[in-house]
């Protein structure tokens, strides 16, 4: 049952001079709407961004802006009801994918994608993240520390399994390394080839380095369905592990919002600065690269880039991937709109693991098809997993020729001996 | 006491008043909530985020170009408003008289026929706004009360200065404290609506920069 007081508490619980004045912002001028792929797919008023955010906005004017007296008084602001915040749950999670491209084009300068992250605090907290398979995922992951309840010894077993079937050196619980990578559950599940490239570039990079089994999975969907807690809990076990054996870099998979936790959130669950880098591999390869202690043989052919948002537009990351292609020699076309104001693949933000958002997903991907069949290359490369799996899964629905392949094989099929 | 004397004498006094105190606990109420301090190791050092957050101020003036097909007429038709309206009110004489008086700073008037015509053009942009805000499927959807009342209370002072202009429907002293009061009517209702992005467009969009240019994200 909805919870709507715990709803309440979630939404207001964090709620900082930056979060108010963007909930105090908002002069409704709409062109939110238009930078939201769900909205210029479908034309549904509703899914304009700032839309979606509206009852945390009321809740705050209620409970804790700064004329909140007169918003409880006369009842500018409706208080929170099972109902609204029922009807609202689609557009918390359904419809956004946190790409943060409504926080690019607001002229008030609100973080809209934030402000949906707050929401859906306050959602989890009521009981109302998707039961399928969001919530059910984050639940696991919460009670597991990964999201298919992926144990220690399976996790080792299976990284001697992948060393083996790729013929790579698997460095696992060394008890001091230089480097600690992570994984995402999704490579772990469809993508071993991905883990497999950043131990060979591990390798090839020559420090020490080793997975922790204590703390791997770096995915935190608790994060984009709003558990607070889940998503501390999962930070907390990677940074344990990665100071355990003194790591100077926590390198993050082949994945946007991991990447997003770990180097801007992590420190403040720890309460302090990270004793070590968080670097997403891209980052880690195009510095090595730079430095001269990654060499790739020249690999020439005709590809495209499709940048994870939050590794570019949120994350910083932009350049580092391009910087590895030109490396390698590829001819590449860039997508329209690419870089920092790209389109989301559609499966951002915990919207792959919602079932009924299928119809919404494709409408989303429908753009990113038409862009990267008009840059007429053979391969569309990313390096997010869960955007290549969006990629694949819209792909196969469409019977595209286009291959969807990872940054990090690339190289790895391309290391200099 | 007539009315003229009322609207430059104590209506002045409570508008201004206020003006000053609602803007204060707003802004207050906002920016003095506990800040969270970010642990983060930023990508780029405290000055370079400081610009960010400044020149984010003024890229945010325009939507980038990718958007504009989309965004491009409404952005335009705000634009025609605003700049209408700060050109009768720096560019008007008697205005510019208001300031000289109250700030001791002066600088040369735009021909009145300039004014005039700038005058009519920002209440046309007006109503186009409003016909685009009660129309548009989205804005319909988003608009409140404020919207419509903050649409009220700026519409007032740009007619009520037209009136005055021509001295048509009524005496000089008359239409010249109908337009002062409409000023107060908007000084009260700023602090509390929507009118108060006149500070919040700045604040708001330094932050953006600020925050994103700690991640060396595109601002």
């Amino acid at each position: 049952m909805t919870d709507v007081v715990k709803a309440m508490r979630g939404f207001i619980a964090d709620i900082g001079p930056n979060v108010a004045l963007s909930l105090e912002s908002c002069v409704h001028c709409g062109q939110c709407a238009e930078a939201c792929q769900f909205y210029v797919q479908t034309g549904d008023p509703r899914y304009t961004p700032i839309h979606k955010v509206e009852l945390f906005k009321q809740t705050y004017h209620r409970e804790m802006g700064p004329f909140s007296f007169a918003y409880k008084f006369f009842g500018f602001a409706p208080a929170l009801t099972a109902e609204t915040l029922t009807n609202w749950q689609d557009l918390v999670y359904d419809s956004c994918n946190m790409c943060g491209r409504c926080s690019l084009i607001c002229p008030m300068g609100i973080d809209i994608a934030d402000l949906v992250e707050q929401t859906r605090h306050g959602m989890y907290e009521a009981g109302l993240a998707p039961a399928d398979f969001l919530g059910a995922i984050a639940e696991k992951e919460h009670g597991t520390g990964s999201p298919f309840g992926l144990t220690s010894e399976k996790f080792r077993d299976l990284l001697h399994e992948i060393g083996t079937a790729h013929n790579v050196v698997m460095h696992v619980d060394e008890p001091a390394a230089e480097i600690v990578p992570t994984v995402s559950s999704i490579d772990v599940k469809t993508y071993p080839g991905s883990m497999a490239a950043i131990a060979k570039i591990l390798n090839h990079i020559g420090l020490s380095w080793s997975f922790r089994t204590d703390g791997f999975d770096a995915d935190n969907v608790s994060l984009t369905a709003g558990d607070r807690a889940g998503q501390s809990a999962i930070t907390e076990s990677i940074v344990k592990a990665a100071i355990s054996c003194g790591a100077k870099i926590l390198v993050m998979p082949e994945c946007g919002h991991s990447f997003t936790e770990m180097r801007w959130e992590a420190a403040n669950a720890y309460g302090k600065d990270l004793p070590f880098r968080v670097l997403q591999i891209t980052e880690l390869v195009a510095e090595n690269i730079e430095s001269g202690k990654i060499r790739v043989n020249k690999a020439p052919h005709a590809a495209t880039y499709h940048d994870a948002c939050q590794l570019s537009r949120r994350g910083g990351a932009t350049e580092a991937p391009r910087i590895i292609l030109h490396a390698l020699g590829v001819d590449l076309h860039e997508l329209e709109d690419a870089g920092d104001a790209n389109w989301c693949c559609g499966g951002g933000g915990g919207v792959a693991l919602i079932k009924r958002a299928q119809p919404l997903r494709d409408a989303a991907f429908a753009i990113k098809k038409k862009q990267i069949e008009a840059t007429a290359t053979p391969i569309v490369y990313t390096s997010c997993s869960g955007c290549r799996q969006t990629l694949d899964h819209g792909g196969k629905a469409a019977s595209w020729t286009t291959t969807v392949g990872s940054l990090m094989e690339l190289v790895a099929d391309n290391l200099a001996s | 006491m007539t009315l003229l004397a009322f609207a430059r004498g104590p209506a002045m006094q409570v508008a201004t008043l206020v003006l000053i105190v609602g803007m204060f606990w707003r802004l207050s109420g906002i920016l003095l909530l506990r800040r969270r301090v970010a642990h983060a190791a930023a990508r780029n050092p405290f000055a370079v985020r400081l610009l960010g957050g400044a020149v984010t101020i003024v890229t945010r003036t325009i939507p980038r170009r990718t958007f504009w097909p989309r965004v491009g007429a409404g952005v335009a038709l705000s634009y025609v408003f605003h700049i209408g309206l700060f050109i009768v009110l720096f560019g008007g004489a008697p205005h510019i008289l208001v300031i000289y008086e109250l700030f001791g700073v002066s600088w040369p008037d735009l021909p009145k026929g300039v004014v005039v015509v700038a005058s009519g053009i920002t209440l046309a942009a007006l109503i186009l706004l409003l016909v685009r805000r009660v129309t548009h499927p989205v804005l319909k959807m988003l608009s409140t009360p404020d919207d419509y009342i903050s649409w009220v209370i700026v519409f007032l002072p740009v007619a009520t200065g037209i009136l005055l202009s021509g001295e048509t429907i009524a005496g000089y002293g008359t239409l010249l404290a109908l337009h002062i009061l409409s000023i107060e009517a908007l000084m009260i209702w700023l602090p509390f609506g929507k009118l108060m992005h006149v500070t919040l467009v700045f604040a708001g969009r330094f932050m953006l920069g600020h925050n994103f240019s700690r991640k060396g994200a595109a601002t």
